[in-house]
Order: C-alpha cells, then sequence, then structure tokens
C-alpha cells in the first residue's frame, strides 16, 4: 500500500503543535485589531482621566503613581478575562473547540495556547500603555521589574482559567454578559480610580484585580516589594481557576 | 480484543428521557467502508459521536482502534480522521490557514497542495471560511479529516450540502482512502451513496439496527422482484400463477410481481406460450437498497 493515501498517522512534536496554534490565536485577533484597540479604550480613559485630572480621589500625592499600574492590571484582565471569555465562547458555539477536540491538539494543549496567547498580547497592550503613561509623567522603577512580570503572569494565568471555565459551563450570550458585568464590577471596586474598599489581607483574595494593581503600584510605582499574601492571593487563583478549567472544559 | 478498526457492541445513548440509540452493535474491520444508513433521527450521529469520543455511551462497549474513545483520547486522535457534520472551523480563518493548522499538527501530512487541487479547493485557499458556500465548507471539512493520513476515518454526512461534481470527487477519494488501506466510518442519508462506497451496509431505524448486510447481500435477498412482459392483450391468467400478483397496467403491458426465482418465471413464461402469446418484451427488475430501505422504513410508519 503505496498510494496517496497511506495511512502514517501520528502527531507532530508537542512543541510544533502548540506552536502553530499559538500562531493562530495570534492571526486571529490581529484579524479583529479593532477590536483589541477598542479594548485598550476604556484603559487609557482611565488613565488619562483619572491620571490628569481631579474626577476621583486617590490616596496618596502621585496620582500617576497610583492609576498607571492600576490601568496595567486592568488590561491584563480585559484582555485575558473578559477578551478570553467572549472569544472562547463564540468559538464553542461555531464548533471551532468540538473540532480542535477531534485533533492532535490535546485539552491541556488547547488550554495553554489560549493562555500564551493572550499572554502574548497583553505583553503588547501593556508595552502600548506604559509608553502612554511615561508620556503623560509617570516615572516608573525598574528595580522589581522581574516580580512585577511574575505577579502579572499570575494574574494572567487565573483569569484565562475562569474565562475558560465560564465558556465551558455557560451558553455563549450568557457568557459574554457575565464576563463584561465581572469587568464593570471589578473597574469599580477594583481600586484602579479610587482606592479599593479596604478589607486588609482579605480584599487581595477577594478582588484578584486589587491585589494584582497592589502589586503593580508596589513594584513599578514605588520600587518595593510585594506583599506575601498578595503572592498567595493570586497563585491560589491561578491554581484553582486553571485546573477547574482542566476538569469542566468541554470541547462541546 | 481482535484487530478490529471500530468495534461498537450494545451501545445505548439517552437524551434525558429520550433514547438515541437502543443498542447497537457494530465492526468495521481494517481497511473497510461501513456505511451507517439511516434518515435524520435515526441514531447516527449519536452513534458517530460516541465513537468519536465526544460522549460517553450510555451502556455498551466502543473500542475505536482497539482503545476507548473517551479514556485514551489523546492517543487516539492523531491517529484518526473526523468529519464533523457541520461548521467546526474558524469563521475569520481562511481556508488554506485551516488545512495547514491542521496539517502542521502531524506528524506526516499529506502535501496542502496537492488536497487544495483535488478537492477544488484551491481558488477559495485566500477565502474566509464563513464566505464559503455550505459545499465547499464540506469540501474544507474534508480535506482537514484526512490531512493527518489517518488509519481510521468517521464521515458524518460527508457529501450533505456538495453539488453533483463535488460529490463524485468525494466518492473517488474515499475508494482511493479505502484503495489505500484506510478503514472508513461513514454516515448517509443517501442510498446510492451507500450502495456506491460500503463493504457493508448498516440500517439503523429508531435507534435500532435494522438490517446489516453488503449491499449485494440485502439486495439479493429477495432477487428479482418484478417481471415485465409485453404481449397481446387480454390475457387471463390462470391458476397455475395464483401465488403471483398480475397485473395488466395498459393493454397489453403485464406486471408480474413475487418471489420470482427460476422456477416460478419459467412457470410465468410457460403460462404465456401456453395461451399461444407472443411475447415481444420481457424485463426483469432487480430489487435495490432503495427498496429495501423503503419496506423497513415503510413498516415503521404505520406502527
Amino acid at each position: 500500500m503505496s498510494g496517496t493515501f497511506a495511512p502514517a498517522p501520528g502527531r507532530a512534536p508537542m512543541r510544533t503543535v502548540l506552536s502553530s496554534q499559538i500562531r493562530m490565536e495570534l492571526v486571529l485577533t490581529a484579524r479583529r485589531g479593532e477590536a483589541v484597540v477598542l479594548a485598550m479604550g476604556v484603559p487609557l480613559l482611565v488613565l488619562l482621566g483619572a491620571g490628569l485630572t481631579k474626577v476621583t480621589n486617590v490616596p496618596g500625592d502621585d496620582r500617576l503613581a497610583f492609576v498607571v499600574p492600576g490601568v496595567l492590571a486592568l488590561t491584563v484582565m480585559s484582555t485575558a478575562f473578559t477578551g478570553q471569555a467572549i472569544t472562547t465562547g463564540y468559538e464553542r458555539s461555531y464548533g471551532v473547540l468540538k473540532r480542535l477536540g477531534a485533533s492532535p491538539l490535546s485539552r491541556s494543549g488547547l488550554l495553554f495556547a489560549k493562555t500564551a496567547a493572550v499572554l502574548g498580547l497583553i505583553v503588547l497592550q501593556l508595552l502600548a500603555l506604559a509608553l502612554v503613561g511615561v508620556a503623560v509623567g509617570w516615572r516608573p522603577h525598574f528595580g522589581q521589574i522581574l516580580p512585577a512580570l511574575g505577579i502579572t503572569v499570575l494574574a494572567t494565568a487565573a483569569y484565562s482559567g475562569l474565562a475558560l471555565l465560564l465558556a465551558s459551563v455557560l451558553r455563549p450570550e450568557t457568557t459574554t454578559a457575565a464576563a463584561t458585568l465581572i469587568y464593570v464590577l471589578m473597574l469599580a471596586a477594583g481600586g484602579i480610580m479610587f482606592a479599593a474598599p479596604d478589607l486588609g489581607t482579605f480584599g487581595w483574595f477577594v478582588l484578584p484585580l486589587a491585589a494584582h494593581a497592589e502589586a503593580l503600584r508596589d513594584t513599578l510605582s514605588h520600587d518595593t516589594s510585594i506583599p506575601l499574601s498578595i503572592w498567595l492571593s493570586l497563585a491560589l487563583w491561578a491554581v484553582v481557576f486553571v485546573t477547574a478549567a482542566a476538569r469542566r472544559f468541554k470541547w462541546e | 480484543m481482535t484487530d478490529d478498526a471500530v468495534q461498537v457492541r450494545d451501545v445505548v445513548v439517552r437524551y434525558g428521557d429520550t433514547t438515541a440509540v437502543h443498542g447497537v452493535s457494530l465492526t468495521v474491520p481494517r481497511g473497510r467502508v461501513l456505511s451507517l444508513l439511516g434518515h435524520n433521527g435515526a441514531g447516527k450521529t449519536s452513534l458517530l459521536q460516541v465513537c468519536e469520543g465526544f460522549r460517553r455511551a450510555d451502556g455498551g462497549e466502543v473500542r475505536v482502534l482497539g482503545l476507548d474513545p473517551m479514556g485514551d483520547h489523546d492517543e487516539l486522535m492523531p491517529r484518526l480522521g473526523i468529519m464533523l457534520q457541520s461548521g467546526g472551523v474558524y469563521p475569520w480563518a481562511t481556508a488554506g490557514e485551516i488545512l495547514r493548522l491542521f496539517a502542521s499538527f502531524a506528524a506526516h501530512p499529506l502535501d496542502v497542495d496537492m488536497l487544495l487541487d483535488r478537492l477544488g479547493l484551491r481558488k477559495f485557499e485566500r477565502t474566509r471560511f464563513r464566505r464559503l458556500s455550505g459545499g465547499e465548507q464540506q469540501r474544507l471539512s474534508l480535506a482537514v479529516a484526512l490531512v493527518g493520513r489517518p488509519e481510521l476515518v468517521f464521515l458524518d454526512e460527508p457529501t450533505a450540502g456538495m453539488d453533483t461534481e463535488a460529490r463524485h470527487t468525494t466518492w473517488q477519494l474515499i475508494e482511493e482512502l479505502r484503495a489505500d488501506g484506510v478503514s472508513v466510518l461513514l454516515t448517509t442519508h443517501l442510498l446510492d451513496e451507500a450502495e456506491r462506497l460500503a463493504d457493508e451496509v448498516v440500517i439503523m431505524r429508531n435507534g435500532l439496527v435494522a438490517a446489516t448486510g453488503s449491499p449485494a447481500e440485502l439486495t439479493a435477498a429477495a432477487g428479482i422482484d418484478l417481471l415485465e412482459v409485453r404481449a397481446e392483450p387480454g390475457l387471463v391468467p390462470d391458476g397455475r400463477l395464483a401465488h403471483l400478483q398480475v397485473t395488466e397496467s395498459s393493454p397489453g403491458e403485464y406486471a408480474i410481481a413475487g418471489a420470482l426465482d427460476a422456477a416460478t418465471i419459467a412457470d410465468v413464461l410457460g403460462w404465456f406460450a401456453a395461451t399461444g402469446a407472443t411475447v415481444t418484451s420481457l424485463n426483469t427488475r432487480r430489487r435495490t437498497l432503495e427498496d429495501v430501505y423503503l419496506a423497513l422504513t415503510k413498516a415503521e410508519a404505520y406502527r
């Protein structure tokens, strides 16, 4: 049997499989570039509005030192959680996830590729917003840049896990509504435009956005280390939701 | 465990209170084409979903290439080619991007350009999936199923929505797959498709297997079932044809229906000869798969 279709099955090296899936995710994201730019509109408005005017009360004298890191954290949530949940919900309804399920890309492969693609996009968005921040007068420190990146990866994994979980258990329309609602609630209560409700250490565990924003403020604006409670909070969020997504994630 | 490509034993699939598949058993030997035939709602797709590992059977057992489609999902998928009934592709990706994506998942993929040409998709290489017609989307789905050089393919209504030309191209491809040693399990409600492609046909009705056999076995079971004779008008059959239905549909045109084995046909012609008639034309009609299918499904309609 030497015909054209003679069977020769097998999975390509996992690195190849993952990199082509990540590339596809990024190509499709670029194809709806206007949505990505629009998604940055809210963080940009917050940055300029709350950073340069006195429409809100923020703690401390340096408005930008408070607002810019918060906006960076908000962007991470917007892309890794809201955007990811909505896109994945629709991919499920188009049957795309089902089709990928019937391919050598495994479930963990898809979850990894989606999270990695989102991380790549976030890096670009954060660079753009940080540059705007610097242009209007924010003066970041780089002594704690590695912890800042580390906590951002944890936050991305946690949001991405929650997004994939939500898209697994809800219909796409409901996913869109829920993801948007959570975004708005977090924007209001997450300590971005004004101080988060003071719940002490407990607050970092219920408001991951506030915890992430505080961590970025500590490192980038104040050149201090991240409190252990914030590391614990975001690590817990990441472990819980990535595990839940891996367990509950459905192809159909 | 035998070396069959697919082994389904007493499989039951339920959706809430509805039972879609009521205990079906079938086997696809290696390198063979099995066609699941039945109309919509017969349980074909539900059974296929179980074989593809998309849902667990509510009863019975399924082995695909000797593996459990749910438990051994990651090990099995690289060896399968799956064509879903519809959709399943990023609407904003182009046909070429999609085919290359799935090709990149495989260790030894087929040549993507060859597949695009064979399936007439070359001119749509840069067209986004959502702009393709239903038939074009189907052809792309077929290409995606084949690109990884699988040893077993599941095709769910592969030619649905295709025009005649695409349908024939697809049939040729499936024949080539079989010739190259690929095992195929396909569903269809098209009788000519099943008759042309399948080594074995399993007719499903209301979640049960209504009949199984090669197309020849299924149709030969009844042999010749109609004899059409042209002779002088107004002949009245006598007693020896009493067990047959003889009708003179128009003057001089006789239709004789019943179990027509060689001896009975000899009796019929013997009677024409005995009346001194001049027989000017004689036609036999063999049962087609369609007759078998209609007979099986009609029984259902009156129940």
